[in-house]
């Protein structure tokens, strides 16, 4: 049982750290347009025609 | 003339037989206008989309019309490029959407809402065009939010190039200004969504926590627990720090008032429980229910979101009112040479002449001058479907202009403008509690003020008999009791019922007025102008003389089209505009019209008027019809030529809408000013059992007081200008609201697209509300009846408290936004843009 010593201090920060990740993740707007990206890798810049 | 060319040439481009527009999708006309892409010649419906198609295919960006998932917006009423878009140049304009760009001179950086982005593809194309203009450093378009941010060098480009840049494509940009009230909601809404996740995240872990703590029962060795305890510690101090901030502030706020809120047991029993559990934790001995914190806190804040995305909802009607009325008009210069200023519309005055485009809103209050039109005026009274305006009609200010270039003369600017109104009556609503709401919230006071009571007394009596389960008793009896039924779903109900009728165009103006409705027990009419249209139309033509029909109706036109009488307008609508000119006509107010038509002297109006010219009595067996319909005479020299009996329609709206009320149970009745017969026949046309004709404004007041006298609840319907008095006298007043005079109209409520249709609707969804609102009250009672015996009884625990109070207020909001879904199916315009 003595691993519980180090699992429970690991499990705190853990979620501390995935909390910040996900605060840093909507600050950077990684949610704000969750359709767009998605089509505009599909579409090519560099087609020109004439 | 000259030879038949033939058309085919070796570079003569393959066509597209598709059937509507390859730009937008719209339907073709006889005329297209075709457009080359890939060597195949597409046909677009109009010269506004051949321009836009045009231009996408010259900046190479062919591409979106393979890539698109949905047509795009048409440029058919855009009319080509909007003019003066310089206006955006200018510091003034601009400081509410632009700032400099961060770290770069000559930099700057502005949000715009683009308008019509209906795929993906188009946000490639925005994003395309744009970049490829010279001086445009960065631009991002959202696709979720329609906001694009764009970033230019000054010192090569302006705005007003890359706004002509997004109109050329078919888009309409406009400024995004972050200070609006809806910024601010969103915002509000970002930090409640925070301190959700927060305490949700935290009750997940700290349940990992706890759940093997009460599983293992005593069989944890005590230093592992206390691990365990200082790890949910850790956990719950930013729920107990940052996400209950709400429930302190609001517990603050009550307590400085000298009140008793429901915020206030919830923010003692938070504050207990999370200093006791951190004190238990200290001194490693006794219960810790972290656990019951950040459950209590999370399920909570998800009801106050709930709450709170209702509302957004029932406000963003209001939202989109506000944002109808564009920046800029387009004003004519004061010389008359027929040249144009931009001018803002805060600079407007009455009787300035304003230049409206097609595709523009209208910026104030006024009456068009010159040019045809139709008008979208479908946010402002909930009529979907175009309105036709011509010289002489009036204009509302935020209306959209749809097809033709209007003139139009102000007439009323600013606060004045119905719009203005429209607001204003919309904020007096919602300021306004109705008597439920009231009394909840004094029933609300009381009950917590009872509770803090209740739990001193049994934390007291538990300190005598078992010392160590006291504290846990009183924050399990602050937690249970629930009075957020009485405080937080009532004004939920409303605001979600009030914003509902308003997308179906009717418009509440008074707080207490859906409550009154929904008791109403009989409703009373007013006839004319509310059951009929108002307008009189012909309704039947008894010949005297060898003249036919159509001759006497013509004569008839003649006379009567020198005549503003609403009896003459319609003798000339009858005749279809088909009439010899009349000379020599002399106009007898209050009588009649005589003059020379067709070398014969004519007299129109009233019996005896006539009479007079040829002095001869009416035929007797006519004298019923006189009684029963408007009526006037036709005569000559020689004797009576014809007899025309006028009558005022019915709305083909009214039989429907008595037909749901009565079927409804209500007691209706019809009071009229009318002539006694008249009022009869209308009632029997509609079924109307009950009714009162020749009634003076006073009968009509005495009448509804005698009413009430036997304990009815009067709901008058009337057209809200002129019978102001008895609409005052009745407990809830309905008025016709007929777009431009809503500003003079005081009633409680207002059908704003002038239509009956709505009416029936409206009592139901206010009965519905009422309903909801009785649901969550009594649900409130039964369920803290329940549970506080059980909490003081010390059977429940904290955490078994915290889910039954959370539960409880998720189930009374939740029921509330129910309300929220238009239940006008088919009959009213739900129109969402």
């Amino acid at each position: 049982m003595e691993i519980l010593y180090l699992l429970i201090p690991l499990s705190v920060v853990l979620v501390f750290a995935i909390g910040g990740v996900f605060w840093w993740a909507l600050r950077s707007g990684q949610f704000d347009d969750l359709e767009g990206p998605a089509h505009r890798i599909l579409m090519d810049d560099d087609d020109r025609e004439h | 003339m000259t030879a038949i060319t033939p058309v085919s040439g070796p570079r003569h481009p393959a066509k597209d037989t598709a059937a509507g527009c390859f730009h937008c999708g719209l339907p073709l006309d006889a005329a297209v206008f075709p457009v080359t892409l890939d060597g195949i010649e597409h046909d677009t419906c109009c010269r506004g989309c051949q321009a836009v198609a045009q231009t996408i295919v010259d900046n190479g960006l062919g591409a979106y019309y393979r890539n698109r998932t949905a047509p795009a917006p048409s440029a058919r009423s855009s009319g080509g490029v909007p003019a003066e878009l310089g206006v955006y140049d200018m510091p003034e304009v601009q400081r509410n959407f632009v700032r400099d760009a961060p770290a770069a001179v000559h930099e700057k950086e502005a949000s715009l809402l683009i308008d019509g982005v209906t795929c993906a593809a188009c946000v490639w194309l925005i994003e395309q065009r744009l970049a490829r203009l010279p001086g445009v450093r960065a631009v991002a378009l959202n696709y979720a939010t329609r906001r694009a941010r764009i970033r230019w060098d000054t010192q090569v480009t302006a705005l007003s190039t890359i706004l002509r840049a997004v109109a050329d494509l078919g888009y309409n940009a406009h400024p995004y200004d972050s200070g609006r009230a809806e910024e601010r909601l969103r915002r509000e809404r970002s930090v409640l969504l925070w301190r959700l996740f927060i305490a949700g995240f935290s009750m997940m872990q700290v349940m990992m926590y706890a759940i093997p703590v009460y599983i293992a029962g005593g069989a944890m060795t005590p230093d592992i627990e206390q691990l365990m305890r200082i790890a949910s510690l850790v956990l719950t101090l930013p729920v107990a720090l940052w996400s209950a901030v709400p429930f302190y502030t609001g517990a603050w706020r009550d307590l400085r008032s000298r009140r008793v809120g429901m915020d206030v047991p919830v923010a003692l029993g938070i504050v207990i429980a999370f200093t006791a559990s951190v004190g238990a934790t200290w001194n490693a001995a006794g219960e810790v229910y972290f656990d019951s914190v950040s459950m209590f806190v999370f399920l909570l804040l998800a009801a106050r979101f709930l709450e709170m995305a209702g509302r957004a909802r029932a406000v963003q009607t209001q939202e989109q009112l506000v944002r109808l009325v564009p920046a800029t008009a387009e004003r004519l210069m004061k010389d008359g040479a027929g040249a144009t200023e931009r001018v803002a519309v805060a600079s407007l005055q009455p009787d300035d002449l304003v230049r409206v485009r097609p595709g523009g809103a209208i910026p104030a209050d006024g009456v068009v001058v010159d040019g045809v039109s139709t008008a979208d005026e479908s946010l402002l009274t909930g009529e979907s479907h175009p309105v036709a305006k011509g010289p002489g009609d009036l204009l509302t200010g935020g209306a959209v202009n749809l097809d033709g270039v209007i003139t139009m003369r102000v007439r009323r600017v600013g606060e004045d403008t119905v719009l203005a109104g429209i607001v204003r009556l919309m904020d007096r609503a919602q300021s306004e509690k109705p008597r439920i709401a009231l009394a909840a919230d004094r029933v609300a006071q009381w009950f917590v003020a009872i509770l803090l009571l209740l739990t001193a007394i049994t934390f007291a009596v538990w300190w005598q008999i078992e010392p160590a389960r006291a504290l846990w008793v009183a924050v399990a009896m602050l937690v249970v009791t629930c009075p957020c039924a009485l405080s937080l779903a009532t004004p939920a109900a409303l605001t979600a019922a009030t914003g509902a009728a308003y997308r179906a165009g009717v418009l509440v103006t008074r707080g207490t007025a859906l409550e009154t409705l929904a008791r109403a027990t009989h409703f009373v009419f007013d006839k004319t102008g509310t059951l009929t249209s108002g307008h009189m139309v012909l309704a039947g033509v008894k010949l005297l003389s060898v003249d036919t029909r159509a001759q006497s109706l013509a004569h008839a036109a003649a006379l009567e089209s020198w005549s503003e009488h609403p009896v003459g307008r319609a003798l000339v609508a009858a005749a279809q505009g088909v009439h010899p000119v009349a000379s020599g006509v002399r106009t007898v107010a209050g009588q009649g019209v005589e003059g020379v038509v067709s070398g014969r002297l004519l007299r129109i109006g009233k019996p005896p008027f006539v009479a007079e010219l040829h002095r001869q009595a009416l035929p007797p067996e006519l004298d019923c019809i006189a009684d029963a319909v408007s009526m006037v005479a036709l005569g000559d020299e020689r004797g009576w030529i014809a007899l025309f009996m006028l009558d005022d329609v019915v709305r083909h709206d009214a039989p429907a809408m008595i037909r749901a009320l009565a079927a409804d149970g209500l007691q209706l009745a019809l009071l009229s000013g009318d002539r006694p017969q008249r009022a009869a026949h209308t009632a029997a046309e509609l079924g109307i059992a009950e009714y009162r004709g020749g009634a003076t404004p006073a009968d009509k007041l005495s009448w509804v007081r005698e009413l009430q006298a036997q304990g009815a609840i009067v709901a008058m319907v009337g057209d809200g200008v002129n019978d102001a008095p008895v609409l005052a006298q009745a407990q809830v007043s309905i008025a016709l609201g007929g777009g431009t005079e809503l500003a003079q109209i005081s009633a409680d409520i207002i059908l704003m697209a002038d239509r009956l249709d709505t009416l029936a609707e409206t009592v139901r969804a206010s009965r519905r509300t009422l309903r909801v609102i009785r649901q969550n009250l009594a649900w409130a009672v039964v369920y803290n009846a329940v549970a506080l015996p059980l909490a003081m009884a010390g059977l429940v625990t904290p955490l078994v408290a915290a889910i039954g109070m959370s539960a409880s207020s998720l189930l009374v909001v939740a029921n509330a936004l129910r309300l929220l879904r238009p239940a006008v199916a088919g009959t009213a315009a739900v129109q969402q843009r």
